[in-house]
This record gives structure tokens, C-alpha cells and sequence, in this order.
């Protein structure tokens, strides 16, 4: 049994079909990593689990009962969400964008608790932003902005979590903090779900990948397993070597060299 | 790692889109020439259509043939003038402030003539649309300047802030005129004729003085396409592509002045065309700039003429003023095309 | 009372921490400064006019300690006309401030969406076509925006009602009513005609305890339950997605805002006619003042009691024409001090 799963489901924008008759199992207490190449439908499947999109056809299960029978604060206690592009108003401090991921808890009677406070500067502090609270979130660089978002996010405090995309826009130390801190949730009993580019890191920190292509899954399972130069090229429409990562033992991608994929060896993209 | 697809099917794609869009405008100008020669031959008097085609190759004198050379001709050129400085004075005016809302008005054009009319009428005693003329056009320029003055100076020159500045200026100067128009109803009665916009009484004399102007304005707003592209992308984004973004906004509001100031200063306000003929367009044409003035400026008169010939045929003999009648027939094509599809924000 | 570590504002919190309440210090205290100012104001139009009445005489008798002439022309006369501004001021700046903020686009206000020209299309029919009452006017008005709110939303609606099509819709529509008033007015003869053109200005005069009382009794309603919903709306400006990702039923809130935003524009129109600018001005010149990032609907509703009483005052006694339709006022007052506003910007450079 899973917490969070969608069957058949058929995702469209207006005319647009993105999937069709897809269906997701995020297994309990995973860091769930899906990959894809740009335009495959990772977005759109991970707005479909959070119920920011309707499906066409198909059915989101929330703890086994349909996530649209929740009222929408009751999914937020249960599941939260970062979109890839979110706006901030105008004119909005850092510290007022974070307490807004606090609006599930709250109440017309219990508008800013000490609890609230506590955990908004604990998620500041996760995503080291808390010396930016007085900031204006218009002023900020794209990676502190990205770590504002998901520290927002984290001030939801739930169970599930799903993130698209949460390292764009930030240096290689700061991509490595926030894994490291989403690994960390995933210990304390977090389900996570990501998407990420970097294949690299996400087989290193996913205990399940999930390879889309077009609106399909590919692949799926533990990344040390399905992980192979096979499958990634039928993915990405690249070939690549796949060895063990020096460091942890998880698989390496490495794009074969740009001579090679020319002289007719490397894939063509259909 | 990032997957991009084939360049050469993309620009195939793009040269299809752009050979349809092509096929689109031909057909507009088709449209267009219909509009024109049916606002012709119609109108209060009817006058066969073979005779008015008649009449047309050979004026013999006859009152259907002064009807049609001296009434519906000029009608039919200052509708063509007006129509086409509307529509594309819109465009302009919703690709330089980024707001798909704005229309030629917010630059303060429409109020500022407004009150060069009133003034003409409370003070210099002057009652004829050829009279008005130089002081609708006076009076646009100048609120225009000041408005582009207030919106555009500082740090802070938000197309937000531009069409703030405008609305603060129009509704000052619109009290003003109101002002004069409660304590002077011989005033009113004059300038509620003239504020509804109309064909009716044309004068050739009127077009004819703010026509150079219009010229030098359509020439400038196509000119401008390229660059409202860049501007389009946003400010920092616009500016690393190479547009001048002050120079682009001068240059456009020149344009937007000289355009919907000479259309105004001729015929009086006329709201709808110029704020949802460039919207209806931005949905066949995709975000283009260029696109977007073009078909602006064809389907803005197709649109006027054809009003103007329905609002002559519906109540004849009397008419229905053109600014009236526009809204009747633009407004539902615009509500249902809103309905169907998601609108492009810009 | 405590400042919070990283809000901006400050927090109230009971000793047990069961009730808390968020404060915009900053926001709280101009919107103070201008219901002051206004309630200034209005003491002040209450106690001036042809017959002056010294200011403790104005207070003692709206504390119902006074009898007789001072009375009658206090309670009877000017207390519903000023009333009447205050109430009218604050629904319109509310109704600008939802509209504007569900909209994010400073022309989202009900000027700009038809609402308050289907207000005028019934006022017109009720004063050119059936001669009516001033009461009468003030019904064709409500039932106009009524019938124009209903029909922009149900043009909109499909599979939910997105803000932006309602705008488009709204602005389609209104351009046929507009149309439809000009008309109108070029078809009635001349003084008809000004008599329906200073009802488009919008006007105060003649107020009596009749028109105030529904006015007063729908603000009552009307206002508590937009202050309500003003948490959720300050969630919408994070978008739909983000918002409905943190637990805001979108549509709900949608719903029941923009049927409040309608609901006060209505009144408001039906009271005083659709007086242009303070559904607009009002809630610009509020985050100017205040410099919050929230929708403000306080300080909008403040700041548009404001401007509408100190508009009447100026309309009533201040021009030299002699007494013009209060909207006139509205307009330079308020225009002038937007103008002022942007100017005093960009000298800041910010
Ligand atoms: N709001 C939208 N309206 C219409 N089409 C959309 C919308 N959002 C996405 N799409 C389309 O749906 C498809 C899937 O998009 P999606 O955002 O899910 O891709 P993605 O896998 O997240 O890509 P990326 O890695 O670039 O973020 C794309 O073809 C995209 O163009
Ligand atoms: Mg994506």
C-alpha cells in the first residue's frame, strides 16, 4: 500500500495530451527521483499528484481515497508542493513569502502561533536563508530565490513532499546542501518526490527513479538496478557510458565523446 | 543534456506558420476592399449596385452620383485613415506598457483632445468638425508629453507606472471638462455629439490636414515591430537583445500620439477598436509584433467600415453614429473569442 | 504586542498562545491616520454650509443630546449626505482593492470591467426612458450591475471561471453597454440629458435616511466578510498553483471575492452613481502610502472614505463655479494626488 499514487490517468492542457493511461506508484517513505528529458511531462505528472491539474480521465489516490473527496487545506497537511515557476508578489519581504507556507495551520484566531514561527525559521535555516528574512524576494539571486521557494515548502511541514525541479539555479555546493537536506527529511520519515536533471545526482541520493520519456514511463525502480547506457540513451537519445561512482557506488552517466557521437555511433533523436 | 529538437524542422515549422500567416493578411485585404467597396455602394440612400457601380466610373452630375463621390467617398477614406491609425495605435499601446488591457486612451490621447474640443467650444465659440480639428490634435499632443513625461521619468519606469501616470492625468483633465460641461449645457450639447464618435458629418478638409500625420505614424509603427519584440521580452532580457528601450518607448508614443491623435482629432473617441482589434489579432497571429500591427492595421477599418455601413442601413434615414454601432458588432466577436481560447497574455 | 524574528510585521498573541493576530504596523497606522482624517472631514461638512453650526454643538447632537433646529439640519440634512460619502468611499476602494489584487493588473477595477456601466445603463433607462425617483434611479443602478455581473460570469464560465476572462469578457461587454449610454444620451433631449449626465458624474445631492439606510446595512454586511477573506486573497497573489498547494480553495475564494467585490460596487454605485477613480485610485494610492505587499483592503476602504468625503467637501463649497457633482472632485483630488504620488517617486529614484 502507498500513501500516494495515480492510476490511468490522462493529462492535458486544453488540446495538448501530455500522458495517457498513466499510472504511479510513489512507494512509502522513498526519495522518488524522476528524470526526463524537457517537455517529457515530469511537471505536469507532478502537478496531476498535487491536484493542481484535474485529470482528463484517471484518478489520484491519497491515502487510498481520491485526492479531489479532501478538502484543499486537508491535502495540504498531508502534501506539499513546489512548482517549477512560482511567482512572488510584489514587493514581498523573504521572511512574509516563507510564513505564507504556513497558511494551512493557521486560522482567523491563530494568524502566527510560536509553532509557526519556530518552524519557519527552522526551514530558514535548513535552506540558510534566515539572514535574508528582511530581504525583498525581487532583490535576491536565482539560487537564494530557489532556496526561499523551498524553504516555503518546508514550512508546510508534510509528510509528502514534491519538488520540481529544486536545485535549478544553484551552485554545485548549494545543489549538494539541498540534496543533503532532502536526504535528511527522507530519513525523519518524509516520502519526497523530485525531479532533477543532473543524472548523476540523482542516482546518487534516489532510493526509486522514475525514467519518463513523452509522457511514458521508461523505467522504474532502484536506480542502481535500472540505471544502464541502454536505458538511458532509449530516455535521453544520448549515448553514454554508465560506470560506478568512485565516491558511492552509484552509477555514473558520462556522454560518450562529441567525435564519436558524430561519426554515426551516437543516437538520433525521433 | 538539455534534448532541443531538429533545427531544420523547426524553421519549416516557422515558415509554414509564417506562409499562413501570410495567407491570413491577404485575406484580410480581401476583406477589406469588400468592406470598402459595399461602404460605397450602401448606405441611407439605396442606390442599386449597378447603378452605384455605374456612377462610380462616371460621375454624371446626378445627386446618387454626388451621394456616392461626395458623401460615401470621403466617409470611405477617413474611415480607411481612422480605422487603420486605430488598430494600430492599440497595438503599439499594448506592446510598450506590456499590459494586453491598455488601449491608446491611457496615453491620455482621447481626454486630451477631448478637452482641446471643449475649449473650442466653451471659449473660441467654434462649432464645425473642421474647426476642432487643430485643437483635438493640440490638445492630444500635449496631454500625451506630459503623461509619457510623468510615466517615464526616474528609476522606476514600469510599464505599470505609465499607465498609472495616464490614468491620473485623464481623469484630472476628464473632471475638468466635466466641470465645464455640468455648468454649461450649451457646451454639452454640442460635445455629446462629438464624444460618441461618429462618420456622419466628416469633414474632407479634416482628414486631409491630419493625414501626413497619420502617415508618419503608421510609418513609424511598423518601423517599430522589431524592436516592440526585444521590448516584449521584458526590460533587462529586451535590452541584451540589442532594443534601445527608452528610444523604442519615445519613438512608439510618438507614433501612438500622432495615430489615435489624428484618428480623434477627425471623428472623435472611439474606444473599442483600438483596445480589441489588436487582442483579436494576437490570437491568429502568436505574440509577433510585426504580425500584430499588420493585421491591426487591416482589420481595425474592416471592422469601423463595416459598422459605419450598418449603423447607416439600420435606423435610415436617420443614422447610428459608427462609435456606437462598433461596440455592437466587435464586442461579440470579442467575447466569444475570449471564451474559446486561453488569450495569450502578450 | 512582540515583533516578529522574520516577519515584518508584529504578532499579538493571548499569555496561552491559543489567539493570534498578525499586524502590518506601518499599514495599521496610516489606516488609522486616514479614517481619522476622514471622520475630520466629515465632523467638519456636518458643522459648515450655509447655516453653520459650531463644531460641540455637531458632536452633542450626534450623541442625541441636542434638539430642535440644530438638529433637524444635522441628523436630517447633512449627516446622510456625508454618511453616504464614508460608506460609498470605503466600498468602492474595497471592491478596486479585490478586484485589482484577483486581477494583478492595476485596471482590473469595476470602472474598467463594465460593472459600474451596467450600473449606468439602469440608472439611465430608469431617468431617461421611465422618468423615475431618485429611489428608483438607485434600483435600475443596482439591478443593472447586478444583470451585468451575472452575465460577465456566466459568458466567462467554463470549466472555472479564470480572472483573466472575466476582465476580457467584462471589457466586451461594457463596451456595448458604453455604447448603449451614448446613445441614449444623444437621443434625449438636452436637459434630460444633463440631468443623466451629472448622474455619470456621480452626485450626493439629496441624500436622505431612505438611500442611507440600505447602503449602511449592505457595507455592515459586506465589508466584515471581505476583511475575512483578505488572508486568503493575499495567498491568491502567489498564483493558483502555489496557492492551491498550500491549502487555498481557489475557486471558493474566487467566488465568494469577486461576488463581494460586485456586491460593493453595486451599492456604491446605486447610492452615488458611478463616481470614476476610487475603485481605481483608492487602492494604488493605499500601497503607495502604506508601502505593504498585501491586497490592503483596510487601508483601500480608508483611504477611498477619505478621498470621497474630502471630494464632497471640495465639490460643495470649495470651487469657485459654485457647487459641482461630487465625482468632479473625485477625479482632481484624486488624480491630482496620484499625479503627485508618481512624481514624489521617481524624485526618490525608487
Ligand atoms: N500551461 C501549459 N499550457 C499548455 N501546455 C503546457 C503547459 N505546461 C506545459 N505544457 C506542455 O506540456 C508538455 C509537458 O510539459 P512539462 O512542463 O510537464 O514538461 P517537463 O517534463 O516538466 O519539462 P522541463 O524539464 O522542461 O521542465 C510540454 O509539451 C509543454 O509544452
Ligand atoms: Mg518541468
Amino acid at each position: 500500500m502507498s500513501r500516494l499514487r495515480a492510476e490511468g490517468l490522462t493529462l492535458s492542457y486544453d488540446q495538448r495530451v501530455v500522458t495517457e493511461n498513466l499510472g504511479v506508484t510513489v512507494p512509502d517513505g522513498s526519495f522518488t527521483v524522476i528524470v526526463g528529458p524537457n517537455a517529457c511531462g515530469k511537471s505536469t505528472l507532478l502537478k496531476a499528484l498535487a491536484r493542481l491539474l484535474g485529470p482528463k480521465a484517471g484518478q489520484v489516490y491519497l491515502d487510498e481515497k481520491a485526492i479531489g473527496s479532501y478538502s484543499s487545506k486537508q491535502v495540504a497537511h498531508r502534501l506539499g508542493m513546489l512548482p517549477q515557476t512560482p511567482i512572488a508578489p510584489n514587493g514581498i519581504t523573504v521572511g512574509d513569502l516563507v510564513a505564507r507556507g504556513r497558511y494551512a495551520h493557521q486560522s482567523l484566531l491563530r494568524q502566527w502561533s510560536k509553532e509557526d514561527e519556530a518552524v519557519v525559521v527552522e526551514a530558514m535555516e535548513q535552506t540558510s536563508v534566515h539572514e535574508l528574512a528582511k530581504r525583498y524576494v525581487g532583490e535576491l539571486s536565482g539560487g537564494q530565490r530557489q532556496r526561499v521557494w523551498l524553504a516555503m515548502a518546508l514550512a508546510q511541514q508534510t509528510p509528502i513532499l514534491l519538488l520540481d525541479e529544486p536545485t535549478t539555479y544553484l551552485d554545485i555546493t548549494h545543489q549538494v546542501e539541498v540534496l543533503d537536506l532532502c536526504a535528511d527529511l527522507h530519513e525523519q520519515g518524509r516520502t519526497l518526490v523530485a525531479v532533477l536533471h543532473d543524472l548523476n545526482l540523482a542516482t546518487r541520493y534516489a532510493t526509486h527513479l522514475i525514467a519518463m520519456r513523452e509522457g511514458r514511463i521508461v523505467a522504474e525502480g532502484d536506480p542502481g538496478r535500472i540505471v544502464t547506457a541502454e536505458m538511458v540513451e532509449q530516455t535521453f537519445g544520448l549515448k553514454c557510458r554508465v560506470i560506478p561512482d568512485p565516491e558511492t557506488g552509484t552509477p555514473l552517466i558520462i556522454p560518450v565523446d562529441r567525435a564519436a557521437r558524430r561519426s554515426g555511433v551516437g543516437a538520433t533523436l525521433g | 543534456m538539455a534534448v532541443t529538437a531538429d533545427p531544420p524542422v523547426r524553421t519549416r515549422d516557422r515558415g509554414g506558420r509564417d506562409s499562413l500567416r501570410l495567407t491570413g493578411l491577404l485575406l484580410a485585404l480581401v476583406l477589406l476592399g469588400v468592406v470598402v467597396v459595399a461602404s460605397l455602394a450602401f448606405g441611407a440612400k439605396f442606390i442599386p449596385f449597378g447603378e452605384s457601380w455605374r456612377l462610380w466610373w462616371d460621375n454624371d452630375g446626378s445627386s446618387n452620383a454626388a451621394i456616392i463621390h461626395d458623401l460615401r467617398l470621403p466617409r470611405t477614406m477617413v474611415g480607411l485613415m481612422v480605422g487603420a491609425a486605430l488598430g494600430l495605435s492599440g497595438a503599439l499601446m499594448q506592446a510598450l506598457t506590456l499590459n494586453p488591457l491598455a488601449e491608446p486612451g491611457l496615453l491620455g490621447v482621447n481626454l486630451g483632445a477631448a478637452t482641446g474640443v471643449v475649449l473650442a467650444i466653451a471659449f473660441f465659440g467654434i462649432t464645425t468638425i473642421s474647426g476642432y480639428v487643430w485643437f483635438a490634435f493640440a490638445g492630444a499632443a500635449l496631454t500625451s508629453v506630459v503623461v509619457f513625461l510623468l510615466g517615464n521619468t526616474g528609476r522606476s519606469a514600469t510599464p505599470d507606472r505609465q499607465i498609472l501616470a495616464g490614468i491620473a492625468i485623464t481623469t484630472v483633465m476628464g473632471s475638468g471638462i466635466y466641470a465645464i460641461l455640468v455648468l454649461r449645457p450649451e457646451v454639452f450639447n454640442k460635445y455629446r455629439f462629438w464624444e460618441v464618435g461618429s462618420l456622419g458629418d466628416v469633414s474632407v478638409s479634416a482628414g486631409w490636414r491630419v493625414a501626413p500625420f497619420v502617415a508618419i505614424g503608421i510609418g513609424l509603427a511598423l518601423a517599430l515591430g522589431p524592436a516592440l519584440n526585444a521590448l516584449a521580452m521584458g526590460e533587462e532580457t529586451g535590452r541584451a537583445l540589442g532594443a534601445h528601450v527608452m528610444r523604442t518607448r519615445l519613438l512608439g508614443m510618438l507614433a501612438v500620439t500622432l495615430l489615435c491623435g489624428g484618428a480623434t482629432a477627425v471623428v472623435g473617441p472611439i474606444y473599442f477598436v483600438g483596445l480589441a482589434v489588436p487582442h483579436m489579432t494576437r490570437m491568429f497571429t502568436g505574440p509577433d509584433q510585426r504580425w500584430i500591427l499588420l493585421y491591426s492595421m487591416v482589420l481595425a477599418p474592416v471592422l469601423l467600415l463595416l459598422a459605419d455601413i450598418i449603423g447607416r442601413v439600420i435606423t435610415a434615414p436617420s443614422e447610428l453614429q459608427v462609435g456606437i454601432v462598433t461596440a455592437f458588432v466587435g464586442a461579440p466577436v470579442f467575447i466569444v473569442l475570449a471564451r474559446r481560447r486561453r488569450l495569450a497574455q502578450l | 504586542m512582540s515583533r516578529a524574528q522574520v516577519l515584518s510585521g508584529a504578532v499579538v498573541r493571548n499569555p496561552t498562545g491559543s489567539v493570534s493576530a498578525r499586524i502590518d504596523l506601518r499599514a495599521a497606522a496610516v489606516t488609522l491616520v486616514l479614517v481619522l482624517l476622514a471622520l475630520a472631514i466629515a465632523l467638519h461638512s456636518l458643522a459648515s454650509g450655509d447655516f453653520e453650526i459650531p463644531l460641540p454643538d455637531v458632536v452633542r447632537t450626534l450623541l442625541g443630546q441636542e434638539t430642535g433646529g440644530a438638529k433637524f439640519i444635522v441628523l436630517d440634512l447633512r449627516l446622510p449626505r456625508t454618511l453616504t460619502a464614508l460608506l460609498v468611499g470605503a466600498a468602492l476602494g474595497v471592491s478596486g482593492a479585490i478586484f485589482q489584487s484577483l486581477t494583478r493588473n492595476p485596471l482590473g477595477s469595476p470602472d474598467f470591467i463594465g460593472l459600474t456601466i451596467g450600473a449606468s445603463t439602469g440608472a439611465l433607462l430608469v431617468i431617461l426612458v421611465l422618468n423615475g425617483s431618485t429611489n428608483q434611479i438607485a434600483l435600475g443602478a443596482l439591478l443593472g450591475c447586478a444583470a451585468t455581473a451575472v452575465a460577465i460570469y456566466l459568458l466567462a464560465y467554463r470549466r472555472g471561471a479564470q480572472s483573466f476572462r472575466l476582465i476580457l469578457v467584462g471589457i466586451g461587454i461594457g463596451a456595448m453597454l458604453d455604447a448603449f449610454n451614448s446613445f441614449l444620451i444623444t437621443r434625449a433631449r438636452l436637459d434630460e440629458a444633463v440631468g443623466a449626465q451629472v448622474w455619470l458624474i456621480g452626485t450626493l445631492n439629496g441624500r436622505s435616511w431612505d438611500q442611507v439606510r440600505p447602503l449602511l446595512l449592505a457595507v455592515i454586511v459586506l465589508l466584515p466578510l471581505a476583511f475575512w477573506q483578505s488572508r486568503h486573497l493575499n495567498m491568491l497573489s502567489l498564483g493558483d498553483e502555489t496557492a492551491t498547494a498550500l491549502g487555498v480553495p481557489v475557486e471558493r475564494t474566487r467566488g465568494l471575492l469577486f461576488a463581494c467585490a460586485v456586491a460593493l460596487a453595486a451599492v456604491a454605485t446605486s447610492a452615488a452613481g458611478p463616481i470614476a477613480f476610487v475603485a481605481l485610485a483608492a487602492p494604488q494610492l493605499a500601497i503607495r502610502v502604506t508601502r505593504s505587499a498585501g491586497s490592503g483592503l483596510a487601508s483601500s476602504a480608508a483611504m477611498g472614505a477619505l478621498l470621497l468625503v474630502a471630494s464632497d467637501w471640495v465639490a460643495q463649497r470649495a470651487l469657485p463655479s459654485g457647487p459641482v457633482p461630487v465625482g468632479i472632485a473625485t477625479g482632481l483630488l484624486g488624480g491630482a494626488y496620484l499625479c503627485w504620488l508618481l512624481v514624489h517617486e521617481w524624485r526618490k529614484g525608487r
